[in-house]
This record gives structure tokens, sequence and C-alpha cells, in this order.
């Protein structure tokens, strides 16, 4: 079942690379957010009510309804055009997040290590990778945050696939740190939207030597 | 008692905030200060001590850090203040400005302290997010341009890092050990998988390089820095470094005692060569004021990279590096805050005849050339010596014969650019309409470089010490 779940997730990363509006991205952030949960929850060994309420919030109410929530609205705030507009055609994207996906395949069979979850591991590593393929190969500012919480996505994968135990305190900080960055993030992308016409990172080469 | 200390900093900064009064601010600030300098004076009494549940702990490394941040928050509230007045700028501004310090300061002490690996991460993120709201401080395109860089890559940086920790929680995991405590790492890394060592050190070197400064994440600090307040700048090329400094020589300290210390002095050696490097070919080119001391001040990450690598004597010297290069980096962007007054502008073509128009501070800007470049009175030549000497105890002759090179290259770089602004006629020398500059304003910075010169010279010997017991635990 995990594996089915990760595979979506995998999907996802795909169908983001070919996708061409703006409120698509948001959407599938918004899935990924919920596959999170769904992978957490079957992965738990026994059900703490305090832990569970912690990954309820962070998955479900974090990342697939507030985000996406407060991804909408500043992109209607900013009357942004709904297209994506990469600086790369989307086969080339498809292309290009199949050839990062191959290479995670390949760097992750290469580690000989018995007790590793490979799956996860080739999932976590894409979305890392993948997003910041997006990053870099996006024009709009918008889908640089959408590429951060990509990348976000799959850190906590990654975490999963350690099963890393950070204390509840650090687990806290970590989830309110996120928070308040895409916050901080999107009242700068409000900003920029105030101050330039078209919200492109082209704007954005002022400061140079 | 760090408790204490946190819930008073949140209080603090909050009250500044709400706060319109100007007596009120200032007496918020003294009270913060007071706060701040009582944290620091506890923490020596209390040294090696844990704290607040075993999250944060007194060691010296972080006393170290903390009583050159305590030092530098007094003259940064005290510049932040005439900067705010000399602008006239709203009531409403000045209080958002402080609050974000005081937080900015409180979440530095936090790092500093932080005894394990994911509050230390937590709180790094907060330095990142308190510190763009000063850099936005001016509110133009500029501003918002370099702040977007700074809290975007900061922010992947930082998630880099984070992914650098789940690499080391793994290894530990194979050493049957959940433990994230800086103490208690070391114990477990003898028998890991170094596949997971490499890949946690690598990460967590990227992110946290952005703070630091260095070569594969040194544009934004630099862009950072053109835009900041130049109070702002003395704290981002000085203790906010100081934090990235202490989060990689914790994370290389963790990992010193296991087999991949070569492989990690290797990739020191080449992050900082490599920082030299760029910081050189900018410098020879630069011609923004503020911008050339942030580049030189990559160029000291650079060193401080590469005395780390070179061990032995350089761990002490890398130390004593970061302490006296705060101290003079943070009086040059007092400086540069007076000059910006002078002339109105920071670019180098536009300025000139400094010496006639502000006397003490052109002695300020020449006392600054001599220690910026390591010239013998100066502290850093005795720090930059000594990283020498380990490069050539390590045999690294090569490294050594480019970083002379480099140096020279800075030197003349540095030279010619200060020189110009101090003695060449500028290009408009006639028209003089900014307001005569109080000499007192400088007190600080002349006791910020003369401390400077005395600490590397003559080292008080409770400082050496806790330099030792910083280093204590490396390899020799």
């Amino acid at each position: 079942m995990i594996n089915i779940l990760l595979i979506t997730f995998l999907i996802t990363l795909f169908y983001v690379a070919i996708a061409n509006r703006l409120l698509t991205y948001v959407k599938v952030i918004a899935l990924q957010g919920v596959l999170l949960f769904a992978i957490v929850f079957i992965q738990l060994n026994e059900i703490n009510p305090l832990n569970l309420i912690l990954i309820l919030l962070e998955t479900i109410f974090f990342k697939s309804i507030a985000v996406p929530v407060f991804l909408a609205y500043v992109i209607k705030r900013n009357k942004i055009t709904r297209e994506a507009e990469p600086y790369v055609s989307n086969f080339m994207s498809l292309i290009i997040v199949t050839l990062i996906c191959v290479t995670t395949i390949l760097l992750v069979n290469s580690i000989k290590d018995k007790e590793l979850d490979k799956i996860f591991f080739v999932v976590a590593l894409s979305a890392l990778f993948t997003g910041v393929y997006f990053i870099i190969s996006r024009r709009k500012i918008i889908t640089h945050v959408m590429g951060y919480l990509i990348i976000e996505n799959g850190v906590f994968i990654l975490s999963l696939a350690v099963g890393s135990e950070m204390t509840m305190l650090v687990n806290i900080g970590i989830m309110l740190d996120i928070f308040v960055s895409v916050l901080v993030l999107g009242i700068f992308v409000n900003r920029i939207g105030d101050t330039f016409e078209a919200m492109n990172v082209d704007n954005l080469s002022n400061l140079k030597d | 008692m760090f408790i204490y200390y946190l819930i008073s900093i949140v209080l603090l900064g909050l009250l500044t905030w709400l706060n319109r009064n100007k007596g009120l601010r200032i007496l918020l600030l003294v009270l913060f200060l007071s706060v701040q300098t009582a944290i620091t004076i506890y923490s020596f009494y209390h040294l090696n001590q844990q704290d607040a549940g075993n999250n944060f702990s007194y060691d010296s490394l972080g006393v170290i850090f903390l009583t050159v941040l305590t030092i530098l928050s007094y003259t940064t509230v005290f510049h932040s203040y005439l900067f705010l007045e000399s602008r006239q700028d709203s009531s409403r501004n000045q209080s958002l400005y402080f609050a974000a310090l005081i937080i900015l300061i409180g979440a530095m002490t936090c790092v500093y302290l932080a005894s394990t690996i994911g509050i230390m991460w937590v709180l790094i993120e907060v330095t990142t997010l308190s510190v763009a709201v000063l850099i936005y401080h001016d509110r133009t395109h500029l501003s918002l341009e370099a702040t977007w860089k700074y809290v975007f890559i900061c922010s992947i940086g930082i998630t880099f890092a984070f992914v650098g920790i789940i690499f080391l929680s793994k290894a530990l995991q194979e050493a049957g050990s959940v433990n994230l405590a800086f103490k208690e790492i070391p114990n477990h890394l003898q028998n890991v998988n170094t596949f997971w060592l490499k890949l946690a050190f690598i990460f967590m070197l990227v992110g946290f390089s952005t703070k630091m400064g260095l070569f594969p994440m040194h544009t934004i600090a630099v862009d950072a820095h053109t835009v900041a307040p130049p109070p702002i700048s003395a704290f981002i090329s000085t203790t906010l470094m100081n934090v990235g400094f202490i989060a990689i020589f914790r994370t290389y300290s963790l990992m010193a005692h296991s087999s991949i210390l070569p492989w990690m002095n290797h990739i020191l050696i080449w992050c900082g060569c490599l920082s030299l490097v760029v910081s050189t070919a900018y410098l020879l080119k630069v011609n923004h004021l503020k911008r050339m001391f942030a580049y030189s001040s990559l160029e000291h990450m650079g060193l401080a990279a590469i005395g780390l690598a070179s061990g032995g004597i350089g761990y002490f010297a890398t130390i004593l590096h970061m302490v006296l290069h705060s101290f003079v980096k943070a009086s040059v962007f007092y400086q540069i805050d007076q000059v910006h007054r002078v002339f109105n502008t920071y670019i180098i073509k536009k300025t000139g005849g400094y010496f006639k128009k502000n006397l003490t501070g052109a002695l300020v800007f020449l006392l600054v050339f001599v220690s910026i470049t390591a010239m013998p009175p100066s502290g850093m030549f005795v720090s930059e010596f000594l990283i020498f000497r380990s490069l050539f105890e390590s045999h690294h002759i090569m490294v050594f014969i480019l970083v002379l090179l480099l140096l020279t290259l800075i030197i003349w770089a540095l030279g010619k650019n200060i020189f110009s602004m101090l003695f060449l006629p500028g290009p408009d020398s006639e028209v003089t309409t900014f307001k005569p500059i109080n000499p007192w304003e400088s007190a600080t910075q002349f006791i910020l470089l003369v401390a400077a010169i005395y600490i590397g010279l003559n080292p008080p010997a409770g400082f050496v010490e806790l330099i030792n017991d910083a280093v204590m635990l490396l390899p020799k």
C-alpha cells in the first residue's frame, strides 16, 4: 500500500512537469499533502493522540489546506496569468524529470545498505531534485515558492524513510518555521506584485557587479 | 535561567513592536541590552553546564561568540539609533526595525548556545526570517529583490542542511542511537557507514554556508549587503556569519573522529580556495563600497575554512580569526554609514577627499585598511599567520602559495579603492551640503579596532583558555 502511495506521489511530479496552469500546481501540492498523510498514517506503529494531531496538523491542515488556499489567494490578488510560462517546453521538462528519476534510482541502487528502504529514497530524492529543477526552469516567482514546497515534501518523505525520531519540540519548531517562511515568501510575492508590472524573475536581476 | 531569557526577549520584541513612543523605545532597548548582558555574564559563571531541559548549554565555543555578539549588539543598537535619526524614519518603521533587531539578536544567542542539532536548525531559520525584515527596511525595488533572494535561497539552503541532518540521523541509527545532542553524537560515529556521513557533511556544509557566506552560496549575502542599513550589514558580516561558522564548526567536530576526516578537510580546502578566488576576482572590479567589504568578508570566511581544514594550530587560529574579523568588519560598516551621510552614495568613484570632509572617519578607515589586510600591528596578522603556519605544517604548500598570491591581489584592490576615497579629490569635491559629523560617533569604531589589535597581539589568558577548551575535542 505504501508503495502505491509513493509511486502516486512520484507520478504527481511528472504531472507538474507538464502542467500548464498555476491552479493545477496548487491542486497537485494539495494532493501531495493528502498522500503524505496517508503514508505517515500507514507507517504509524501505534496511535498516539498527540502525535496524530501533530501529523494531521502538519499534512492535512497545513500542507493540503492552508498553503494551497494561501497560494490561490496570492495568485488571485496579484492577477497572475494562469499559465506557468516555463523557460523550457513541457516535453523537455518531462524528459528532464524522467532523467532525474532514473538518476536517483541508479544512485540509490548503488548504496550498499541492506536495511535501506529504497523506494522511499528514490521518491524523496526525486522530489528534492525536481523541486530544484522547477525553481530553475520556471519564470514566475510564485512557481518558485511551489518548487520550494515540493522540496519540503521531498524532505518530509526522506525523514520518514529514515524514521528519524526528532523530539516533539524540534518537530513543532520545524513545522512553524516552514509555515512562517511560506507566509513570508507569500508576503514578498505580494510586494513584488505591487512593485513590478509582471511577476517574473527577469525583474530581479538588478543587483550585480 | 535560559527560559527566562527567551521569555523576556519575546516580550521585549513584542513591546518594542507595539510601542510608538520614543522615550519608551529607548528604555526598552536599554532593558534589552541589560538582559543580553545578564545572560552573557551568567554563561561565564556556568561554563559547560546544561540549561532549559538540556536543549541549551553554555559551552566554550558558544560563550566566545555570545560575548562577541553582546559587545556588538551595544554598538549596533547605538548606530542603528543614529542611522534612523539621521534619516528621520517614521516611528512605525523604527519600532519594526528594533523589534526585528531584538528577535535577531535573541535568535543568534540561541543558535550559539543550542546543544542539539535540531534546535540549532530551527533557530537558524528564525535568524533568516528576522534579518529579512531588517534588509527590507528601505522598501525600494532593490531591497525587495535582495530580500526575496535572501529569504528564498536561505530557506532552500536551510532545507538542504536539514536533509544533511536526516542523513546524519540515518548513520546514527545504524549505530543504535537516536540522540542528536552534540555531545552524544561523536561517541556513536566510529563504525558507521561513511557514505551517509559524507552525504550528511556535504548537505550541511552547503546549507549552512548560506549563513556563513562561503563559496557556493555567497551571492545572497553580498546582495543583502548592498541594500541593508549599514548597522545591519555589520551584523550580516559578523555575527550572522559566526552563526554559519558555528554550525559548520560543530558539524565538522562531530565527524572529526570518524574516518572521513581527510575527505572533509579536502572539501573545506576547496571551498576556502574557491571563496578566495571568487572574492579576489570581484574585488578587482567592484565599485560599490558595501559590496567591496562584503567580498572582503567572503575572503575572510574562505581563510577560516582553510584554517579549519588544515588542523593543528589552525583550529585555534580560525576561532581567533573569526572573533577579530567580527570586531574589524563591524567597525567598517558603522563607518560606512558616515561615509554615506557625507557623499550620499556608495559608489567608490563618486567619493573622494574623505580626509578633508571627516577627519576622524578617515582615520578609522586608515586603521581599518591596516587591520583588514592583516598588516603587522593588526590582530588579524597574528591569526592569519597562524593559519599559514598550520597550512605549512599540514603540507599544503600549493594551497599556501595560492592563498598568498590571492591575498596580495586583495590587498592591492582594497588599497586602491580605500585610498582613492580617502585622498583623491572627488568628481564634485566642491559641493559640500552634508551635516558635519560628530567625531564622537567614531568612538565605537576606534574602541573595536583597538580591541581587535589588543586581543590579537596579547590575547587575555581567559580567552585563550576558552578557545583551547572549544577545540579540545578535535584531533591534534
